[in-house]
């Protein structure tokens, strides 16, 4: 069933952009800052007017209904909690526009209080709440007139780090249990990818790619993608490194740290038809591993290196070994694996 | 070693101040007010003690006294709740909408302050008294307004413009659309979003503003007697009496209805700042 | 890419795009209220003033601007106005450099004390000097002893104008230097700069267009304060009148036109002032945006 499909020609921030979302499902829009992601979930929610451009919810089109009747709830990055409200009032808002009688509106939001774990705050005002509380009053509020879809803006932008982990992987599972179609805004790859069944990747107002986190981080479509996410080095002349002879119909190359290997010298005599030499030129402690900087012929790459390791040094000569590329040609990607390899290794 | 902390700890609580200079300026800044304010002000106190309370009540109890306090306040109160209306109206033009010479009008709100209170007093009574365009008009319908109390209300409501006008409009030019949208994405109509989120929000500098333009028009003088007419009884404000009093020399009568005027002053003056402090509590973040 | 950036600025003071109808007839109410309101209750007594000090032409309007007295009442009104800017100035900078960049015991008080002229009758503030100084006053013997007249005379002027415009300055300051934080003035500090030398490179910058701001609005009070002098002057033409209290002598001796044609000149530095203001408030904004 089609949720969501919407295509705006020439707006400023979104350049003909399509999309759409299926009932149920939780999207992430990724994308950089000024990617007008963030405009084209206010669009959809009727926030913003597209200069051209259809948006249709459930087969309607939507674009001449006011924004307060398409059945969209919209939690914002800031919240926009009404701070002259209690926590109870700012629920019951959007059921008191709606004229519901009194019990209703008090049954409905201890039911919502109670979903978003904040039984008793009710009394409570904005600026007496902690920020993880406030989101989910921006939550509860939101879905409280029981719209058919929930919008959110870069919902854990204003949280700290600790709190944020709680707050995904709860708000995943609380939209999970309500089944409501939701699209999210990020630009935290790492939140896209743990929260929603569906990434789609914008770039400058447009979709790069859509499709589940494992198929885009493994299968970029685009090279913006393939740069975007992930940690990605540029190798300038990609043909010449061993086994990789098939990237010289391509224009670039991109390599990440995962999968170059860096070993002492001699380490890898095992692979010598395919291992390159490298010098190190940083080194840096990543937390659970190192991270080292390393100059293979003219080319930096990245790599990590685990602490178990025998230590390195930086002006080390070591042994490099790169296991897969992605390369571009105008908008044409494929991934390359090292050829040497193929045959005799399996990695892990 | 131990010690050492404890003495650095000690002697640094003696340095409170890394930034020279507070000597001098908590010395010009004490001497400058006690010689112009305090001690001026602690005059007027101590020659009201003199006078007793019984003597006070005297003083301020005669029935000129009494109307002239009541017709200050009325007309105060009025003109400032007339100005809350407007400069809510005009804040919210101001700041909202484009229209044509909008940045004329925009810097012509300050002319209250810009223009001496005499100057508007003559000018007002031009216009509003039986002769002046306004005036004329009124007095074929029946009204007056030079010479009554209206009059003493108009010069009052020229003279608290900018007040409430000047403290809502930064308010509304910082208040974050977010608020709105969340309310329209809510279902909220127009009206509601008006009176329900953002109204709340410009409240407390609407009585801030409201606080300062009744207690600038209760003390207001150059502009009122003017356009007054000064009939005891019925024109005549309770500044105008105070200088009636000095110029008959009846000192603890001046005094009796300063005091007066004074408690007020500070009353308005602290319900200003608790105001701000009881909303000051919903925005702290 | 910038567009977007360009957008999410915008929507800090926009008003919704969704709150913008084509046509709106709240709007239209609303912005022809607020005109009328504001040319009938403003322009118009500014127009006023103008028209009622031409009507009897040139010459009696040249008159009675050039009169003996007019010059000599505008003479005082310079010397208070001038008196009480410098004044105010140099206590509203010391005032406002003790209130922001130190923590001290009865900081609240001493910043309401400073409001009090703000919140108090002009004809009150003129009355507590006759308490102190005049025939009345504690001060008086003390005074006469050494022949110095306050109250009635040039000195009583000054003092009154300086006393209602005692805020002006301080308040404008104490805002901007609130915002702008210690920061700097520690860091000048600890490299062991002077307190004159902070001041002059390091918060003077800052508080500029704030300080022209007081500035001018102490000038406009002062120069058009009328209660607190009107009590002190004794209104002794020639001598102890400024301008506000010459417009109000000759209106009271019915010379209309010649009292029109005197406010004219009051008129004109208002407009001036609020000129000045709004060029000072302009580029005090632009100032601290960049």
């Amino acid at each position: 069933m089609r949720g969501i499909n919407k295509s705006f020609g020439n707006f400023k921030a979104s350049n003909d952009t399509n999309l759409c979302v299926e009932k149920g499902r939780l999207v992430g829009l990724l994308g950089p800052s000024g990617s007008g992601k963030t405009t084209i979930l206010r669009i959809i929610a009727g926030l913003e007017i597209p200069d051209s451009g259809d948006i249709m919810i459930n087969g309607k089109r939507v674009n001449d209904m006011n924004a307060g009747s398409r059945g969209i709830g919209f939690v914002f990055q800031n919240y926009a909690l009404f701070r002259y409200m209690s926590v109870f009032e700012n629920v019951a808002f959007g059921l008191r526009v709606k004229k519901e009688s009194e019990a209703a509106i008090k049954k409905r939001v201890s039911e919502l209080m109670s979903l978003v774990g904040l039984d008793g705050f009710e009394k409570r005002f904005p600026s007496q709440l902690s920020g993880g509380q406030r989101q989910r009053v921006a939550f509860a509020r939101a879905i409280a007139p029981n719209p058919q879809i929930l919008l959110l803006d870069e919902p854990f932008a204003a949280i700290d780090a600790k709190v944020r982990q709680e707050l995904r992987k709860w708000l995943r599972n609380t939209i999970g249990v309500l089944g409501i179609t939701s699209v999210f805004v990020t630009h935290d790859q790492d939140e896209a990818v743990e929260v929603a069944d569906e990434i789609v990747v914008i770039n400058a107002g447009h979709v790069e790619q859509k499709g589940s986190p494992v198929d885009i981080y493994k299968h970029p479509a685009t090279p913006f993608v393939a740069r975007f996410i992930g940690h990605s080095d540029a190798m300038e002349n990609a043909a010449s490194f061993k086994g990789f002879e098939a990237a010289r119909d391509f224009a670039e190359a991109i390599v990440r740290p995962e999968f170059v290997r860096v070993e002492k010298r001699g380490l890898l005599e095992d692979y010598v038809a395919s291992a390159e030499e490298g010098v190190v030129e940083d080194i840096s402690f990543r937390g659970d591993n190192m991270e080292i900087k390393v100059r293979v012929s003219r080319v930096l790459l990245t790599a990590n290196y685990s602490l178990e390791k025998p230590g390195l040094s930086v002006g080390e000569k070591v042994s490099v070994l790169i296991r897969r590329i992605y390369v571009f040609d105008g908008d044409r990607t494929e991934i390359l694996e090292n050829e040497n390899l193929r045959e005799n290794t399996v990695f892990i | 070693m131990k010690i050492g902390i404890r003495r650095f700890a000690m002697r640094s609580r003696k340095v409170p101040h890394v930034i020279p200079g507070f000597s001098l300026s908590m010395g010009i800044t004490i001497t400058f007010l006690s010689l112009m304010v305090l001690i001026p002000l602690a005059s007027v106190v101590l020659s009201a003690s003199e006078l007793g309370f019984s003597g006070l009540v005297k003083a301020v109890t005669g029935r000129r006294v009494l109307a002239g306090l009541r017709i200050s306040f009325l007309c105060a109160l009025t003109a400032a709740l007339i100005n809350a209306f407007f400069g809510v109206i005009l804040a919210w033009t101001l700041v909202r909408y484009k229209f044509p010479f909008k940045r004329l009008l925009d810097g012509l709100i300050e002319l209250p302050f810009a223009l001496p209170t005499a100057v508007a007093g003559i000018s007002l009574t031009a216009i509003y008294s039986s002769k002046g365009a306004i005036g004329a008009f009124f007095e074929r319908m029946g009204f007056k307004i030079a010479y009554t109390s209206t009059g003493i209300v108009v010069a009052l409501v020229f003279i608290t413009i900018p007040f409430v006008v000047r403290t809502i409009q930064p308010v509304l030019e910082k208040l974050d659309p977010q608020f709105e949208e969340a309310a329209v994405m809510l279902g909220a109509g127009r009206a509601t979003i008006f009176f329900r989120i953002i109204f709340p929000e410009i409240l407390p500098a609407l009585l801030a503003g409201f606080g300062l333009a009744f207690a600038r028009a209760l003390g207001e003088y150059g502009s009122v007697v003017f356009i007054a007419g000064n009939a005891p009884f019925k024109t005549e404000i309770a500044p105008l009496l105070i200088m009636a009093k000095l110029q008959q020399f009846d000192y603890n009568g001046a005094t009796a209805i300063a005091l007066v005027m004074l408690a007020a002053s500070f009353a308005i003056l602290l319900a200003i700042n608790s105001t701000l402090i009881y909303f000051g509590k919903f925005v702290k973040d | 890419m910038n567009v977007s950036g360009a957008d999410e600025m915008e929507k800090v003071v926009a008003t919704p795009e969704i709150m913008l109808k084509k046509f709106d007839a709240a709007r239209f109410l609303l912005i022809s209220v607020s005109v009328v309101f504001l040319v009938v209750m403003l322009a118009l007594p500014l127009f006023t003033v103008i028209f009622v000090s031409f009507r009897q032409g040139w010459h009696v309007y040249k008159n009675a601007v050039t009169d003996f007295y007019t010059l000599k009442a505008l003479q005082l009104t310079v010397i208070s106005t001038v008196a009480a800017v410098a004044a105010n100035t140099f206590f509203g900078v010391f005032a406002a450099w003790l209130i922001t960049k130190f923590s001290f015991r009865g900081k609240k008080i001493l910043v309401t004390a400073i409001d009090i002229p703000f919140a108090i009758s002009p004809v009150i503030a003129g009355l507590i000097f006759i308490f102190m100084f005049g025939r009345i006053g504690w001060a008086y013997p003390l005074l006469s002893k050494f022949n110095i007249d306050i109250v009635f005379a040039v000195p009583g002027i000054v003092m009154a104008v300086i006393f209602v415009t005692i805020p002006f300055v301080a308040r404008e300051l104490i805002p901007v230097l609130n915002s702008q934080g210690k920061d700097e003035e520690e860091a000048a500090a600890l490299m062991g700069a002077s307190g004159f030398t902070i001041f002059r490179r390091i918060t003077l910058p800052n508080i500029k267009w704030a300080l022209m701001y007081g500035v001018i609005l102490c000038t406009a009070r002062a120069m058009g304060e009328f209660g607190a002098v009107s009590v002190l002057s004794g209104h002794l033409r020639g001598k102890t009148n400024t301008l506000p209290l010459h417009v109000e002598i000759l209106y009271n001796e019915y010379k209309y036109t010649e009292s029109f044609a005197v406010s004219s000149i009051l008129v004109l530095l208002a407009i001036v002032i609020l000129i000045a203001r709004n060029v000072v408030e302009h580029k005090g904004r632009k100032g601290n945006e960049a």
